[in-house]
Protein backbone atom coordinates (compact mmCIF):
# COMPACT_ATOMS: atom_id res chain seq x y z
CA UNK A 1 0.00 0.00 0.00
CA UNK A 2 2.81 2.29 0.93
CA UNK A 3 4.63 1.51 -2.30
CA UNK A 4 1.44 2.26 -4.24
CA UNK A 5 1.34 5.66 -2.55
CA UNK A 6 4.93 6.36 -3.50
CA UNK A 7 4.26 5.13 -7.01
CA UNK A 8 1.26 7.42 -7.49
CA UNK A 9 3.13 10.38 -5.98
CA UNK A 10 5.92 9.63 -8.43
CA UNK A 11 3.50 9.45 -11.32
CA UNK A 12 1.90 12.76 -10.36
CA UNK A 13 5.36 14.34 -10.16
CA UNK A 14 6.35 12.89 -13.54
CA UNK A 15 3.12 14.10 -15.09
CA UNK A 16 3.65 17.58 -13.69
CA UNK A 17 7.22 17.59 -14.97
CA UNK A 18 6.01 16.40 -18.37
CA UNK A 19 3.51 19.25 -18.57
CA UNK A 20 6.10 21.83 -17.67
CA UNK A 21 8.58 20.42 -20.14
CA UNK A 22 6.16 20.22 -23.07
CA UNK A 23 6.85 23.74 -24.38
CA UNK A 24 3.27 25.05 -24.49
CA UNK A 25 3.63 25.68 -20.82
CA UNK A 26 0.09 26.33 -19.74
CA UNK A 27 -1.82 24.35 -22.33
CA UNK A 28 -2.52 20.61 -22.29
CA UNK A 29 -0.63 19.23 -25.33
CA UNK A 30 -3.69 17.34 -26.57
CA UNK A 31 -5.76 20.53 -26.50
CA UNK A 32 -2.93 22.41 -28.19
CA UNK A 33 -2.89 19.87 -31.02
CA UNK A 34 -6.61 20.36 -31.53
CA UNK A 35 -6.21 24.16 -31.60
CA UNK A 36 -3.36 23.93 -34.12
CA UNK A 37 -5.34 21.52 -36.30
CA UNK A 38 -8.35 23.81 -36.52
CA UNK A 39 -6.13 26.80 -37.22
CA UNK A 40 -4.52 24.85 -40.03
CA UNK A 41 -7.96 24.02 -41.36
CA UNK A 42 -8.79 27.75 -41.39
CA UNK A 43 -5.55 28.41 -43.28
CA UNK A 44 -6.60 25.90 -45.90
CA UNK A 45 -9.94 27.70 -46.20
CA UNK A 46 -8.07 30.96 -46.73
CA UNK A 47 -5.66 29.43 -49.25
CA UNK A 48 -8.43 28.01 -51.41
CA UNK A 49 -10.55 31.14 -51.06
CA UNK A 50 -7.50 33.11 -52.12
CA UNK A 51 -7.36 31.19 -55.42
CA UNK A 52 -11.02 31.96 -56.06
CA UNK A 53 -10.91 35.51 -54.74
CA UNK A 54 -8.02 36.45 -57.02
CA UNK A 55 -10.27 35.56 -59.97
CA UNK A 56 -13.32 37.27 -58.47
CA UNK A 57 -11.29 40.42 -57.86
CA UNK A 58 -9.87 40.35 -61.38
CA UNK A 59 -6.27 39.87 -60.25
CA UNK A 60 -5.87 36.67 -62.28
CA UNK A 61 -7.83 35.44 -65.29
CA UNK A 62 -10.80 33.23 -64.62
CA UNK A 63 -10.01 29.53 -65.12
CA UNK A 64 -12.98 27.18 -64.79
CA UNK A 65 -10.81 24.16 -63.93
CA UNK A 66 -8.81 25.92 -61.22
CA UNK A 67 -11.95 27.52 -59.80
CA UNK A 68 -13.76 24.18 -59.60
CA UNK A 69 -10.76 22.55 -57.96
CA UNK A 70 -10.41 25.22 -55.27
CA UNK A 71 -14.16 25.37 -54.63
CA UNK A 72 -14.23 21.56 -54.40
CA UNK A 73 -11.46 21.65 -51.82
CA UNK A 74 -13.32 24.24 -49.77
CA UNK A 75 -16.53 22.21 -49.91
CA UNK A 76 -14.67 19.20 -48.54
CA UNK A 77 -12.79 21.18 -45.91
CA UNK A 78 -15.95 22.83 -44.62
CA UNK A 79 -17.72 19.50 -44.25
CA UNK A 80 -15.08 17.90 -42.02
CA UNK A 81 -16.43 16.73 -38.70
CA UNK A 82 -15.20 19.31 -36.20
CA UNK A 83 -15.90 17.38 -33.03
CA UNK A 84 -12.31 16.59 -32.12
CA UNK A 85 -10.77 19.96 -32.95
CA UNK A 86 -13.39 22.10 -31.20
CA UNK A 87 -12.87 20.63 -27.75
CA UNK A 88 -14.89 22.14 -24.91
CA UNK A 89 -12.57 24.31 -22.82
CA UNK A 90 -10.37 25.29 -25.78
CA UNK A 91 -11.51 28.93 -25.75
CA UNK A 92 -9.47 32.10 -25.37
CA UNK A 93 -10.54 32.69 -21.77
CA UNK A 94 -9.24 29.27 -20.74
CA UNK A 95 -6.14 28.97 -22.94
CA UNK A 96 -5.16 32.62 -23.27
CA UNK A 97 -5.53 35.16 -26.06
CA UNK A 98 -2.15 34.30 -27.52
CA UNK A 99 -3.25 30.72 -28.13
CA UNK A 100 -6.70 31.08 -29.67
CA UNK A 101 -9.31 33.67 -30.61
CA UNK A 102 -12.19 31.21 -30.15
CA UNK A 103 -14.70 32.75 -27.75
CA UNK A 104 -16.33 30.73 -24.93
CA UNK A 105 -19.72 31.56 -26.55
CA UNK A 106 -19.04 28.73 -29.02
CA UNK A 107 -19.66 26.17 -26.30
CA UNK A 108 -22.20 28.06 -24.23
CA UNK A 109 -25.89 27.26 -23.86
CA UNK A 110 -27.82 28.58 -26.83
CA UNK A 111 -24.76 28.64 -29.12
CA UNK A 112 -25.70 28.58 -32.78
CA UNK A 113 -22.32 27.37 -33.87
CA UNK A 114 -23.72 24.16 -35.40
CA UNK A 115 -26.15 26.07 -37.63
CA UNK A 116 -23.43 28.50 -38.62
CA UNK A 117 -21.07 25.68 -39.59
CA UNK A 118 -23.86 24.08 -41.62
CA UNK A 119 -24.51 27.39 -43.39
CA UNK A 120 -20.84 27.58 -44.34
CA UNK A 121 -20.67 24.06 -45.76
CA UNK A 122 -23.90 24.67 -47.70
CA UNK A 123 -22.56 27.91 -49.16
CA UNK A 124 -19.32 26.13 -50.05
CA UNK A 125 -21.23 23.28 -51.72
CA UNK A 126 -23.16 25.81 -53.79
CA UNK A 127 -19.94 27.50 -54.79
CA UNK A 128 -18.52 24.14 -55.83
CA UNK A 129 -21.35 23.71 -58.31
CA UNK A 130 -21.20 27.35 -59.48
CA UNK A 131 -17.45 27.88 -59.71
CA UNK A 132 -17.09 26.27 -63.15
CA UNK A 133 -20.00 28.24 -64.66
CA UNK A 134 -18.17 31.47 -65.35
CA UNK A 135 -16.87 34.45 -63.45
CA UNK A 136 -20.24 35.97 -62.57
CA UNK A 137 -21.49 32.71 -61.07
CA UNK A 138 -18.30 32.47 -59.01
CA UNK A 139 -18.58 36.08 -57.85
CA UNK A 140 -22.12 35.53 -56.62
CA UNK A 141 -21.29 32.31 -54.83
CA UNK A 142 -18.16 33.60 -53.09
CA UNK A 143 -20.21 36.48 -51.69
CA UNK A 144 -22.48 34.01 -49.90
CA UNK A 145 -19.48 32.11 -48.57
CA UNK A 146 -18.07 35.39 -47.24
CA UNK A 147 -21.37 36.09 -45.52
CA UNK A 148 -21.27 32.75 -43.74
CA UNK A 149 -17.66 33.33 -42.63
CA UNK A 150 -18.73 36.65 -41.14
CA UNK A 151 -21.78 34.98 -39.57
CA UNK A 152 -19.50 32.95 -37.35
CA UNK A 153 -16.71 35.45 -36.80
CA UNK A 154 -19.15 38.15 -35.70
CA UNK A 155 -20.18 36.29 -32.56
CA UNK A 156 -17.64 33.56 -31.97
CA UNK A 157 -14.18 34.92 -32.70
CA UNK A 158 -12.44 37.62 -30.69
CA UNK A 159 -12.26 40.45 -33.18
CA UNK A 160 -9.31 42.46 -31.91
CA UNK A 161 -5.77 41.35 -32.63
CA UNK B 1 -24.35 88.44 5.26
CA UNK B 2 -27.81 88.58 3.79
CA UNK B 3 -26.50 90.61 0.86
CA UNK B 4 -23.82 88.00 0.21
CA UNK B 5 -26.43 85.24 0.22
CA UNK B 6 -28.57 87.17 -2.24
CA UNK B 7 -25.50 87.75 -4.41
CA UNK B 8 -24.68 84.02 -4.46
CA UNK B 9 -28.26 83.10 -5.27
CA UNK B 10 -28.29 85.72 -8.01
CA UNK B 11 -25.10 84.29 -9.52
CA UNK B 12 -26.53 80.78 -9.40
CA UNK B 13 -29.70 81.94 -11.18
CA UNK B 14 -27.63 83.66 -13.87
CA UNK B 15 -25.44 80.56 -14.16
CA UNK B 16 -28.47 78.33 -14.56
CA UNK B 17 -29.88 80.71 -17.14
CA UNK B 18 -26.65 80.62 -19.13
CA UNK B 19 -26.50 76.83 -18.84
CA UNK B 20 -30.12 76.54 -19.92
CA UNK B 21 -29.58 78.81 -22.93
CA UNK B 22 -26.32 77.19 -24.06
CA UNK B 23 -27.60 73.66 -23.59
CA UNK B 24 -30.84 74.19 -25.53
CA UNK B 25 -31.52 71.50 -28.16
CA UNK B 26 -31.14 72.70 -31.72
CA UNK B 27 -33.53 72.06 -34.56
CA UNK B 28 -33.56 72.68 -38.29
CA UNK B 29 -35.50 75.68 -39.61
CA UNK B 30 -39.21 74.82 -39.95
CA UNK B 31 -39.09 74.93 -43.75
CA UNK B 32 -35.82 72.98 -44.09
CA UNK B 33 -37.49 70.06 -45.87
CA UNK B 34 -40.07 72.10 -47.78
CA UNK B 35 -40.59 70.74 -51.27
CA UNK B 36 -38.53 67.58 -50.60
CA UNK B 37 -40.35 64.33 -51.36
CA UNK B 38 -38.90 61.14 -49.88
CA UNK B 39 -38.41 58.17 -52.23
CA UNK B 40 -38.37 54.81 -50.43
CA UNK B 41 -36.41 53.10 -53.18
CA UNK B 42 -33.59 55.61 -52.94
CA UNK B 43 -33.94 55.38 -49.16
CA UNK B 44 -32.84 51.73 -49.17
CA UNK B 45 -29.39 52.82 -50.33
CA UNK B 46 -29.23 55.43 -47.55
CA UNK B 47 -30.37 52.81 -45.04
CA UNK B 48 -27.51 50.44 -45.92
CA UNK B 49 -24.98 53.26 -46.14
CA UNK B 50 -26.01 54.55 -42.70
CA UNK B 51 -25.98 51.06 -41.15
CA UNK B 52 -29.20 51.57 -39.15
CA UNK B 53 -29.90 47.86 -38.73
CA UNK B 54 -26.47 47.07 -37.27
CA UNK B 55 -27.51 48.78 -34.04
CA UNK B 56 -31.31 48.97 -34.15
CA UNK B 57 -32.19 45.39 -35.15
CA UNK B 58 -33.02 43.04 -32.28
CA UNK B 59 -29.86 41.54 -30.73
CA UNK B 60 -30.28 38.02 -32.17
CA UNK B 61 -31.81 39.01 -35.50
CA UNK B 62 -30.61 37.14 -38.59
CA UNK B 63 -31.25 37.74 -42.28
CA UNK B 64 -34.57 39.48 -42.98
CA UNK B 65 -35.24 39.85 -39.25
CA UNK B 66 -32.65 42.60 -39.37
CA UNK B 67 -35.25 44.76 -41.10
CA UNK B 68 -37.33 44.75 -37.91
CA UNK B 69 -35.73 47.67 -36.11
CA UNK B 70 -37.04 46.68 -32.67
CA UNK B 71 -33.99 47.93 -30.74
CA UNK B 72 -32.64 46.28 -27.61
CA UNK B 73 -28.97 45.89 -28.55
CA UNK B 74 -26.68 46.91 -25.68
CA UNK B 75 -23.65 49.18 -26.09
CA UNK B 76 -21.36 49.27 -23.06
CA UNK B 77 -19.13 52.34 -22.80
CA UNK B 78 -17.06 54.14 -20.16
CA UNK B 79 -20.14 56.29 -19.44
CA UNK B 80 -22.63 53.48 -18.97
CA UNK B 81 -24.58 51.09 -21.18
CA UNK B 82 -26.72 52.49 -23.96
CA UNK B 83 -29.61 50.44 -25.26
CA UNK B 84 -30.68 50.97 -28.85
CA UNK B 85 -34.30 52.14 -29.13
CA UNK B 86 -37.07 50.83 -31.35
CA UNK B 87 -37.03 52.79 -34.63
CA UNK B 88 -39.50 50.55 -36.45
CA UNK B 89 -42.59 52.28 -37.92
CA UNK B 90 -44.73 51.29 -34.90
CA UNK B 91 -46.55 54.48 -33.88
CA UNK B 92 -46.41 53.85 -30.14
CA UNK B 93 -43.03 52.24 -29.52
CA UNK B 94 -41.18 53.11 -32.70
CA UNK B 95 -40.95 56.21 -34.86
CA UNK B 96 -43.99 55.59 -37.08
CA UNK B 97 -45.46 58.96 -36.18
CA UNK B 98 -42.30 60.93 -36.96
CA UNK B 99 -42.13 63.34 -39.85
CA UNK B 100 -39.11 63.46 -42.15
CA UNK B 101 -38.23 66.75 -40.48
CA UNK B 102 -38.19 65.09 -37.06
CA UNK B 103 -35.90 62.35 -38.38
CA UNK B 104 -33.64 65.07 -39.79
CA UNK B 105 -33.56 66.89 -36.42
CA UNK B 106 -32.60 63.60 -34.77
CA UNK B 107 -29.88 62.70 -37.26
CA UNK B 108 -28.40 66.17 -37.68
CA UNK B 109 -28.82 67.80 -34.28
CA UNK B 110 -29.39 64.79 -32.02
CA UNK B 111 -32.68 66.33 -30.93
CA UNK B 112 -35.79 64.24 -30.28
CA UNK B 113 -39.28 65.33 -31.40
CA UNK B 114 -39.97 66.20 -27.75
CA UNK B 115 -36.92 68.44 -27.69
CA UNK B 116 -34.58 66.22 -25.65
CA UNK B 117 -30.92 65.59 -26.42
CA UNK B 118 -29.90 62.16 -27.66
CA UNK B 119 -26.71 60.61 -26.37
CA UNK B 120 -23.93 60.59 -28.96
CA UNK B 121 -23.98 56.78 -28.99
CA UNK B 122 -26.42 57.67 -31.77
CA UNK B 123 -23.89 58.98 -34.29
CA UNK B 124 -25.45 62.37 -35.08
CA UNK B 125 -21.96 63.83 -34.84
CA UNK B 126 -21.31 62.01 -38.14
CA UNK B 127 -24.79 62.15 -39.70
CA UNK B 128 -24.88 65.87 -38.86
CA UNK B 129 -22.37 66.53 -41.65
CA UNK B 130 -25.25 65.92 -44.06
CA UNK B 131 -26.57 69.36 -43.09
CA UNK B 132 -23.91 71.01 -45.22
CA UNK B 133 -24.29 68.59 -48.15
CA UNK B 134 -26.50 69.80 -51.00
CA UNK B 135 -28.27 66.43 -51.14
CA UNK B 136 -28.08 65.74 -47.40
CA UNK B 137 -31.64 66.55 -46.37
CA UNK B 138 -32.97 64.71 -49.43
CA UNK B 139 -31.05 61.62 -48.33
CA UNK B 140 -32.74 61.81 -44.93
CA UNK B 141 -36.17 62.25 -46.52
CA UNK B 142 -35.53 59.16 -48.67
CA UNK B 143 -34.44 57.23 -45.59
CA UNK B 144 -37.59 58.35 -43.78
CA UNK B 145 -39.71 57.02 -46.64
CA UNK B 146 -37.83 53.71 -46.62
CA UNK B 147 -38.09 53.24 -42.84
CA UNK B 148 -41.88 53.57 -43.15
CA UNK B 149 -41.95 50.50 -45.40
CA UNK B 150 -40.30 48.22 -42.83
CA UNK B 151 -42.26 45.91 -40.50
CA UNK B 152 -43.38 47.50 -37.20
CA UNK B 153 -42.38 46.09 -33.83
CA UNK B 154 -44.21 46.71 -30.56
CA UNK B 155 -41.09 46.06 -28.45
CA UNK B 156 -40.97 48.69 -25.68
CA UNK B 157 -37.85 50.84 -25.29
CA UNK B 158 -35.50 50.19 -22.40
CA UNK B 159 -33.91 53.06 -20.46
CA UNK B 160 -30.17 53.59 -20.88
CA UNK B 161 -28.12 52.41 -17.91
CA UNK B 162 -26.17 55.60 -17.39
CA UNK B 163 -25.15 57.00 -14.00
CA UNK B 164 -24.75 60.55 -12.67
CA UNK B 165 -23.77 63.03 -14.09
CA UNK B 166 -24.23 61.54 -17.55
CA UNK B 167 -27.89 60.85 -16.86
CA UNK B 168 -28.65 64.58 -17.03
CA UNK B 169 -29.50 64.87 -20.69
CA UNK B 170 -29.59 68.65 -20.67
CA UNK B 171 -25.85 68.62 -20.04
CA UNK B 172 -25.40 67.00 -23.44
CA UNK B 173 -26.26 70.38 -24.92
CA UNK B 174 -22.90 71.70 -23.73
CA UNK B 175 -21.14 68.59 -25.06
CA UNK B 176 -22.75 69.17 -28.45
CA UNK B 177 -21.87 72.86 -28.35
CA UNK B 178 -18.21 72.02 -27.97
CA UNK B 179 -17.87 68.82 -30.01
CA UNK B 180 -20.69 68.23 -32.47
CA UNK B 181 -21.23 69.64 -35.96
CA UNK B 182 -17.58 70.23 -36.66
CA UNK B 183 -18.09 69.89 -40.39
CA UNK B 184 -16.13 67.69 -42.78
CA UNK B 185 -12.83 66.30 -41.57
CA UNK B 186 -11.12 66.12 -44.95
CA UNK B 187 -11.34 68.44 -47.89
CA UNK B 188 -11.82 66.89 -51.31
CA UNK B 189 -11.47 68.58 -54.72
CA UNK B 190 -14.86 70.02 -55.64
CA UNK B 191 -14.82 68.45 -59.10
CA UNK B 192 -14.06 64.91 -57.95
CA UNK B 193 -17.50 63.32 -57.65
CA UNK B 194 -16.12 59.95 -56.53
CA UNK B 195 -14.07 61.38 -53.65
CA UNK B 196 -16.97 63.59 -52.66
CA UNK B 197 -19.30 60.58 -52.56
CA UNK B 198 -16.68 58.62 -50.64
CA UNK B 199 -16.40 61.38 -48.08
CA UNK B 200 -20.18 61.48 -47.61
CA UNK B 201 -20.23 57.72 -47.13
CA UNK B 202 -17.26 57.53 -44.74
CA UNK B 203 -17.55 60.76 -42.74
CA UNK B 204 -21.33 61.13 -42.59
CA UNK B 205 -23.56 58.16 -43.44
CA UNK B 206 -21.18 55.27 -42.73
CA UNK B 207 -20.04 57.00 -39.51
CA UNK B 208 -16.73 55.07 -39.74
CA UNK B 209 -14.98 57.55 -37.46
CA UNK B 210 -17.27 56.66 -34.55
CA UNK B 211 -15.21 53.51 -34.00
CA UNK B 212 -12.01 54.01 -36.01
CA UNK B 213 -11.13 57.46 -34.61
CA UNK B 214 -9.96 57.75 -30.99
CA UNK B 215 -11.94 59.77 -28.45
CA UNK B 216 -10.99 62.10 -25.63
CA UNK B 217 -11.87 61.64 -21.96
CA UNK B 218 -15.42 62.88 -22.46
CA UNK B 219 -16.02 60.71 -25.48
CA UNK B 220 -15.58 63.29 -28.23
CA UNK B 221 -13.74 62.16 -31.38
CA UNK B 222 -10.17 63.41 -31.84
CA UNK B 223 -10.49 64.24 -35.50
CA UNK B 224 -6.83 65.21 -35.69
CA UNK B 225 -6.26 61.45 -35.51
CA UNK B 226 -8.92 60.69 -38.10
CA UNK B 227 -9.39 56.91 -38.62
CA UNK B 228 -6.11 56.24 -36.82
CA UNK B 229 -7.54 53.36 -34.79
CA UNK B 230 -8.99 53.45 -31.30
CA UNK B 231 -9.75 51.57 -28.14
CA UNK B 232 -12.90 49.49 -28.38
CA UNK B 233 -15.58 51.42 -26.44
CA UNK B 234 -17.09 48.12 -25.35
CA UNK B 235 -14.01 47.25 -23.33
CA UNK B 236 -11.07 45.10 -24.33
CA UNK B 237 -9.25 45.25 -27.58
CA UNK B 238 -8.55 47.82 -30.22
CA UNK B 239 -10.23 48.88 -33.42
CA UNK B 240 -7.61 49.10 -36.16
CA UNK B 241 -6.48 52.24 -37.96
CA UNK B 242 -7.12 52.42 -41.69
CA UNK B 243 -3.58 53.48 -42.65
CA UNK B 244 -1.86 50.67 -40.82
CA UNK B 245 -3.46 48.09 -43.09
CA UNK B 246 -2.13 49.62 -46.28
CA UNK B 247 -4.55 47.82 -48.58
CA UNK B 248 -5.12 48.72 -52.22
CA UNK B 249 -8.37 50.43 -53.22
CA UNK B 250 -9.48 47.17 -54.83
CA UNK B 251 -8.74 45.25 -51.61
CA UNK B 252 -10.82 47.71 -49.61
CA UNK B 253 -13.76 47.57 -52.02
CA UNK B 254 -13.64 43.78 -52.10
CA UNK B 255 -13.51 43.61 -48.29
CA UNK B 256 -16.61 45.81 -48.11
CA UNK B 257 -18.34 43.53 -50.62
CA UNK B 258 -17.47 40.11 -49.18
CA UNK B 259 -15.77 40.57 -45.81
CA UNK B 260 -12.58 38.96 -47.13
CA UNK B 261 -9.28 40.62 -46.25
CA UNK B 262 -6.43 40.48 -48.79
CA UNK B 263 -5.23 37.32 -46.95
CA UNK B 264 -8.70 35.82 -47.16
CA UNK B 265 -9.31 36.00 -43.50
CA UNK B 266 -12.77 37.37 -42.89
CA UNK B 267 -14.26 40.29 -40.98
CA UNK B 268 -15.37 39.59 -37.43
CA UNK B 269 -16.99 41.37 -34.52
CA UNK B 270 -19.03 44.45 -35.29
CA UNK B 271 -17.27 44.84 -38.65
CA UNK B 272 -19.08 41.71 -39.86
CA UNK B 273 -22.32 43.63 -39.31
CA UNK B 274 -20.89 46.58 -41.22
CA UNK B 275 -20.06 44.30 -44.16
CA UNK B 276 -23.67 43.08 -44.18
CA UNK B 277 -24.60 46.66 -45.03
CA UNK B 278 -21.79 47.58 -47.38
CA UNK B 279 -22.34 44.37 -49.36
CA UNK B 280 -25.82 45.75 -50.19
CA UNK B 281 -24.48 49.01 -51.61
CA UNK B 282 -23.92 49.54 -55.33
CA UNK B 283 -20.39 48.73 -56.45
CA UNK B 284 -19.71 52.40 -57.21
CA UNK B 285 -20.31 53.29 -53.56
CA UNK B 286 -17.76 50.74 -52.33
CA UNK B 287 -15.31 52.04 -54.90
CA UNK B 288 -15.96 55.60 -53.68
CA UNK B 289 -15.30 54.60 -50.06
CA UNK B 290 -12.06 52.93 -51.13
CA UNK B 291 -10.97 55.94 -53.19
CA UNK B 292 -11.65 58.31 -50.29
CA UNK B 293 -9.79 56.10 -47.79
CA UNK B 294 -6.77 55.88 -50.09
CA UNK B 295 -6.85 59.65 -50.59
CA UNK B 296 -6.94 60.49 -46.88
CA UNK B 297 -4.37 57.89 -45.91
CA UNK B 298 -1.71 59.27 -48.23
CA UNK B 299 0.98 61.13 -46.31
Amino acid sequence: MKSLGILSAGLVFAAALGTVASGDDHVDPAVMKAVKARQAQMQLYAFNLGQLGAMAKGEVDYDAGAASAAAGNLAKLTSLNGRAVWLPGSDDATLGEDVTAALPAIWEEGSEIGDKAKALSMAAAEMESAAGDGLDALRGAIGDVGKSCGGCHEDYRRSDD
Amino acid sequence: MRRLALFVIGLAVIGLGVFWTLSAPERLPADALAGIEGDAEKGARVFYAAGCASCHAAPEAEGDEKLILAGGMRFPSPFGTFIAPNISPDETHGIGDWTAQELADAMIHGTSPEGAHYYPAFPYGSYGRLATHPEGLKEIAHLHAFLQTLPPSSAPNAAHEVGFPFNIRRGLGLWKLVFANEGWVSSVPGDDAQLERGRTLVEALGHCGECHTPRNAVGAPLNGQWLAGAANPSGEGRIPGIDEMNWSARDIAYYLETGFTPDFDSAGGHMAAVIENTSQLPEEDRAAIAAYLKAVSQP
